[in-house]
């Protein structure tokens, strides 16, 4: 959703802690001053997930934080990918392949299966990748397939749409 | 109709046979494989010249080369089914090129000329007012062509992917199967024929890019060339990564894949489920149509094979005898 704020001192946290209060789980906050001093509001974007039912619950109370709802975008299921790896995952530092997703902020890496046969061969590994969107998906599994490259491991895609 | 035919291995054997085999009215009045030559407008023998062939032999005359086969023999259509080359598609293209200016028609299972000079190819048959048709090019006996150029014809194809590799699928299917390893199931395809002594072309995914190319220039109005495509193959799949997807009720396929509005042509392992029209078995090959009038058509069948790469040449050739040919 996006918000506008007055460009305050604590107008920040305070919209963002009605989220909370109602069970929400913030995913992402962008925040960019685009015109400086043109106006004393401030747009915030907030990508959350909610519990069913209790947007509208949110909006009444960020009403009464004087944060305006400019848009919200649709209510949508966050994207699941599962991916496979092959390689030498261990040697070349597994948790920063993962890290290479979660440091994007709107991509998460939330499962791992790692199948390590004899010593120096090739592992295995199965990858699940949550984000918000598809397109922060396909940004998140270019990221995935760029540092893959560079690793020399091999990505195995899902066949979008099958 | 009569028919001049280069190349006796396996397709034209096929070929051969079945014309022996079926009553279809093809003459075989020139044929030549890589060392010698026959012509002869009265029709050619064809029992005897496989004879002369499966004892090792020529299948003709060595004073005859296919050159002179193309440009003396009269015939109405240029059968052409030598090995693919994927370099400089020769001496194949060259052949082609004399038929057509000579007003033969053309049919072929050669997929290195038209890789490489379809365009080309396709103004001289027009020029000349002949066929030219490649439907044995790709997917062996699946009319993927003819379905989707004629069946097809008014739709937008939106996307295309498959299975154009049997080799490949062959070995995927065996590893998944049996938890084997890619050399194992290799070694296995190698015995049973599927596999070639150097694989490469097959394994590093080069075949299946071959036909992806085919397939765009060709049918999708694309304008690829082999670099255009992005291509990953099997090799270093394990049999771990195999029972990764398996636990999720998936597989691992090699797919190609042309989605002709976002320019994406590519060859590469993919998680597929196990229930997708697409996860076919041991050496067969599927492809799936995206199509905006039909929805999506997945065509099965057999992608190799002597007889099976015949039909699809046979086909075309009767295709162009109903619309074309006169008289014998």
């Amino acid at each position: 959703m996006k918000l506008e704020m007055k460009d305050r001192p604590g107008q920040l946290v305070a919209a963002l802690k009605p989220i909370s209060a109602v069970g929400g789980n913030i995913i992402a906050v962008i925040h960019q001053r685009e015109t400086p001093a043109a106006t004393e509001t401030l747009d915030v974007q907030i990508v959350l997930e909610l519990p069913e039912g209790r947007l509208d619950n949110l909006l009444e109370l960020l009403r009464e934080q004087g944060v305006s709802v400019v848009r919200i975008g649709e209510e949508r299921l966050l994207y699941e990918c599962t991916l496979i790896m092959i390689g030498h995952l261990m040697h070349t530092d597994l948790s920063d392949t993962v890290d290479s997703i979660d440091r994007t902020g709107s991509a998460e890496v939330t499962g791992l299966s790692l199948v390590m046969p004899a010593i120096n061969a090739p592992s295995s590994a199965r990858i699940t990748i949550r984000s918000t969107t598809r397109t922060e998906m396909a940004k998140a599994i270019r990221i995935l397939r760029g540092v893959a490259e560079q690793k020399s491991l091999l990505i195995i895609e899902p066949l979008e749409g099958a | 109709m009569r028919i001049a035919l280069l190349g006796l291995g396996s397709v034209g054997r096929g070929i051969a046979r079945t014309i022996l085999a079926k009553n279809l009215d093809i003459t075989v009045t020139g044929l030549a494989d890589s060392r010698s030559g026959i012509i002869d407008a009265g029709g050619i023998d064809l029992l005897a010249a496989l004879a002369r062939k499966e004892a090792g032999g020529p299948c003709g005359s060595p004073g005859v080369s296919p050159a002179d086969v193309v440009a003396k023999a009269d015939y109405d259509v240029l059968v052409e089914v030598t090995p693919t080359n994927v370099k400089t598609a020769e001496p194949a293209l060259g052949h082609m090129r004399t038929a057509l200016r000579r007003g033969k028609h053309v049919v072929t299972s050669n997929k290195g000329p038209i890789a490489l000079a379809y365009p080309e190819l396709r103004a001289l048959a027009e020029a000349n007012g002949v066929f030219l048709k490649y439907e044995a090019t790709v997917c062996g006996a699946i009319p993927l062509i003819h379905g989707i150029t004629e069946g097809l014809a008014g739709n937008t194809i939106s996307r295309l992917s498959g299975v154009f590799n049997g080799t490949c699928n062959y070995i995927l299917t065996r590893m998944a199967a049996e938890g084997l390893t890619y050399e194992q199931a290799l070694a296995e395809a190698r015995e049973l024929g599927y596999a070639e002594a150097d694989p490469t072309y097959d394994v590093e995914g080069i075949d299946a890019a071959i036909k992806l190319v085919i397939l765009a220039n060709t049918v999708l109005d694309m304008h690829a060339t082999l670099d255009d495509v992005e291509r990953t193959g099997i090799t270093l799949l394990t049999p771990d990564a195999l029972e990764l997807a398996e636990d999720q009720d998936c597989t691992i396929r090699l797919i190609g894949e042309i989605i002709p509005g976002a320019g994406v042509l590519r060859v590469s392992p993919r998680i597929i489920p196990k229930a997708h029209p697409l996860v076919v078995e041991g050496t067969l090959n599927a492809v799936t149509v995206e199509a905006d009038l039909a929805g999506d058509l997945t065509f099965i069948g057999k992608g190799a094979g002597s007889i099976e790469t015949a039909s699809a040449v046979i086909g075309d050739l009767l295709y162009i005898r109903e619309r074309h040919v006169q008289g014998s």
